[in-house]
């Protein structure tokens, strides 16, 4: 059992390559100059070929943020950000956006197989018409930098009057929508990041569901940030209308790079009466190497509105990436009898640093909350849950049930639990429970004298430590997932 | 064969086996016996590979092989299984996960084929069945809530399963009522066979009335001080250790 100096090495390997989407892709890229300010604004505008009222609110948040300071109240440290210091603009130099598969730069086809992701609509179709019973197609809209590439199935979506594509086309062909909802969850004032990604969001995907339509397949958005120094201020905006369901999935990657990068998007959800959301992400930005040099910073408000009666949002997060994340995927319940849920894996190893949780605020009668919070910490990372439940006079008969857990695996990680509760209604309940544990030596040994290894084991034990988690995902996530797990722990022991 | 030759040991730097030399053919079980503190367990988790334990002198050759050599999970896919006096808990991982992925990582490690969920219910229900345990004890987190003699016939299960060359039984018998016991040693009985070799460590003769051993030792102070057949663990029970100079040692 000495030995010493090639377990270290060993470790070290797996470390250095287990962020297996680090690479770039070359492709000439169409970059707007360093820095902000209203010209830039204006710019990023023009470029989309925005209407007035578009312009006019993006200036609006610009001219709030610059009142505004950055916030500190989170348990997370990282030297001030230059925001002149970077690029506000980059898209993949194309002259017109590609009608078709056919006229997106192989290149940034070659980018998203590399990924895993199934993009090529071809491809896609011949696999679901195969067999019946295969796992159902997924939709994707990718998002390179800031520019959103391709949608797949858009064709078969729209016969069901669903629509799904980037939202700056959604700005071109359906103004309506987009003016009625935008900034009508997360307003233009809302906080630092939200309001920075007001002035200059790029792209982001958006989504229609009609009235009383159940989306066929997950749709699902892969976000990558590729170019040196540019901020991601990406911005989704989802609508269930009346009595429609909808499962939308977020992944993310970025090439691996000395300097931080900063992702600072906003996701809208919208449930009318009797709709239903269901939003997963799975979270794997680059984390910085082992001593906390680079990484993403993952800044991102995502808020969801139960604004009908019996609507329903559901939140599901596996986040194991960015260097440090500052996070709250959030339910208004609005409607009467509306439900929102908050089911959340974070991993934080090495030095990264995450700030998570959630809001749920209960405004509605009988609306009902749950969340369930897996925080697991290795290395020298720290991690916070940060929930807030509030419950408003109205909300008659409203209940929450929090659990949140966390587990350390070693002696130089944190773990640390905030709950804010404020209630201002009698017959509320609201329930919270937390835990900590450790990973022990004893259950390591336990685990390799039958025979399974000590990464396996770390991976057995997070695992079932998370499973409430990952039940929550589409099937196609859940093993991605599971395997992600596995991989963000490598070299956390021994 | 497994050849224990002068083996010391360290914890926390203080010498707990001094020099310990015992030969295990395969199919045969030993017994060990000794006073509390005699560095029993000491000698299993050495054998089984646990950190911390450091060997300073001596060796153990496992069918041919430098066993010392080889990593915790290494010797388990050869074969090494430490029933533990004290098993572990482990909360969110179902008894039956863990069990199927011990099994199929021993397996692959022997280059054999995985077994498919189906295959693997099947080989479980027999055993679960053979030891008397319910279906719901399965789908628990390892040993977590067990209670302790349900958590030993827990490990003897796994031995089941896992099947091994050479099985440590460290104190499996304690914490067992009558009925238990029976059970248990059953299960270990059937496991009894040609090349499988066990090391059974009691403080019980009791218990080798149903397991019958072919060697009792006694091991006090880090040492094998005597070694006898069958009835050497009868005369412990009559006289106990102080024959032993465990007095002074201690
Ligand atoms: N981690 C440790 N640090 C210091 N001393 C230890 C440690 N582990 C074991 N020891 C000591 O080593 C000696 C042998 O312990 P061991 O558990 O092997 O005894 P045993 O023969 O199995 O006893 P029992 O019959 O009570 O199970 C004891 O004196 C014990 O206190
Ligand atoms: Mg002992």
């Amino acid at each position: 059992m000495a030995a010493q100096p090639e377990t270290i090495d060993q470790v070290r390997a797996v470390t250095e390559q287990k962020y297996k989407y680090g690479f770039t892709t070359d492709i000439e890229s169409d970059v707007a100059p360093k820095g902000l300010n209203e010209d830039i604004v204006r710019f990023i505008s023009a470029k989309k070929n925005e209407p007035e009222w578009l312009l006019e609110w993006r200036l609006r948040a610009y001219r709030v943020w610059l009142t505004m300071e950055e916030p500190e109240w989170a348990a997370v440290q990282f030297p001030p950000i230059d925001y002149q210091d970077a690029h506000y603009y980059a898209a993949p130099k194309q002259k017109v956006r590609p009608k078709s598969l056919d006229e997106v730069d192989p290149e940034l086809l070659a980018t998203y197989a590399k990924l895993g992701i199934p993009l090529r609509e071809q491809e896609i179709l011949a696999g679901v018409e195969g067999s019946e019973n295969k796992s159902p197609a997924i939709a994707v809209d990718a998002v390179f930098d800031s520019v959103s590439v391709a949608t797949t199935f858009k064709a078969k979506l729209e016969e069901m009057g669903i629509i799904f594509c980037a939202i700056s086309e959604a700005v071109q062909k359906h103004p309506d929508l987009v003016k009625k909802y935008l900034g009508s969850v997360v307003p233009y004032t809302d906080n630092y990041y939200a309001t920075l990604n007001c002035a200059v969001f790029t792209d982001g995907s958006f989504v229609y569901i009609p009235k009383g339509v159940r989306c066929p397949m997950e749709l699902s958005t892969y976000f990558r940030i590729n170019q040196a120094n540019t901020g991601q201020f990406e911005r989704t905006l989802i609508i269930a209308d009346e009595g429609s369901y909808v499962s939308y999935l977020e992944g993310c990657t970025a090439p691996q790079r000395d300097e931080n990068q900063l992702h600072a998007a906003v996701v809208e959800l919208v449930a009318l009466d009797n709709a239903t959301i269901k939003y997963s992400t799975v979270q794997n930005w680059y984390p910085g190497n082992a001593e906390g040099v680079g990484g993403i910073y993952n800044f991102v408000t995502k808020r969801g509105a139960c604004r009908g009666k019996n609507s329903k949002i559901s939140w599901t997060q596996v986040e194991t990436g960015s260097a440090i994340t500052w996070k709250y995927p959030s339910c208004i319940l609005q409607g009467d009898n509306s439900v929102g849920e908050f089911y959340s894996v974070a991993i934080t190893n090495n030095r990264q640093q995450a700030d998570t949780g959630t809001k749920m605020i209960h405004i509605g009668k009988n609306t009902r909350s749950t969340i369930v919070s897996k925080g697991i910490s290795a290395g020298k990372a720290q991690q916070t849950y940060r929930g807030l439940v509030k419950i408003l006079p109205k909300a008659e008969g409203a209940r929450n049930h929090t659990q949140c857990d966390s587990l350390l695996i070693g002696d130089q990680c944190g773990a640390h639990t905030v709950p804010y509760i404020e209630s201002r209604n009698r017959s509320a309940r609201i329930e919270h429970e937390a835990t900590t544990a450790k990973i022990s030596d004893d259950q390591l040994f336990y685990c390799r004298q039958r025979g399974i290894s000590e990464e396996d084991a770390v991976s057995l034990i997070v695992n079932g430590f998370c499973k409430e988690v990952l039940k929550e995902l589409p099937m196609e996530f859940a093993v991605e997932a599971q395997k992600l797990v596995g991989i963000s722990l490598e070299g956390s022991v021994g | 064969m497994i050849e224990i030759k002068n083996l010391h040991a360290k914890v926390d730097g203080k010498d707990i086996l001094k020099g310990v030399d015992l030969t295990i053919r395969p199919g045969e079980v030993h017994a060990i016996m000794g006073p509390n503190g005699a560095g029993k367990s000491t000698l299993s988790y050495v054998l089984a590979g646990r950190d911390g334990y450091e060997v300073t002198d001596g060796s153990v050759t496992y069918y041919g092989k430098d066993l010392l050599a080889m990593e915790p999970e290494e010797r388990a896919a050869e074969g090494v299984f430490l029933a533990f006096q004290y098993p572990v808990e482990i909360p969110g991982v179902a008894n039956t996960t863990f069990l199927k992925t011990a099994i199929n990582a021993t397996r692959k490690h022997r280059g054999e084929k995985e077994l498919d969920a189906m295959q693997f219910l099947k080989l479980l229900r027999e055993k679960t069945k053979a030891l008397g345990m319910s279906d719901e004890m399965l789908k628990r987190a390892v040993n977590v809530g067990f209670s302790g003699g349900e958590k030993k016939r827990n490990e003897t299960l796994q031995m089941a399963v896992l099947e091994p060359k050479f099985a440590i039984l460290d104190e499996t018998d304690s914490g067992l009522d009558i009925d238990a016991l029976k059970i248990v040693a059953e299960g270990v009985n059937a496991l009894r066979s040609p090349e499988r070799s066990m090391l059974v460590i009691t403080h019980y003769q009791r218990l080798l009335d149903y397991i019958v051993p072919d060697y009792v030792h006694v091991l006090a102070a880090g040492r094998v001080v005597k070694s006898g057949g069958k009835d050497l663990a009868l005369e412990l029970e009559k006289n106990g250790y102080r024959d032993f100079g465990v007095d002074e040692a201690a």
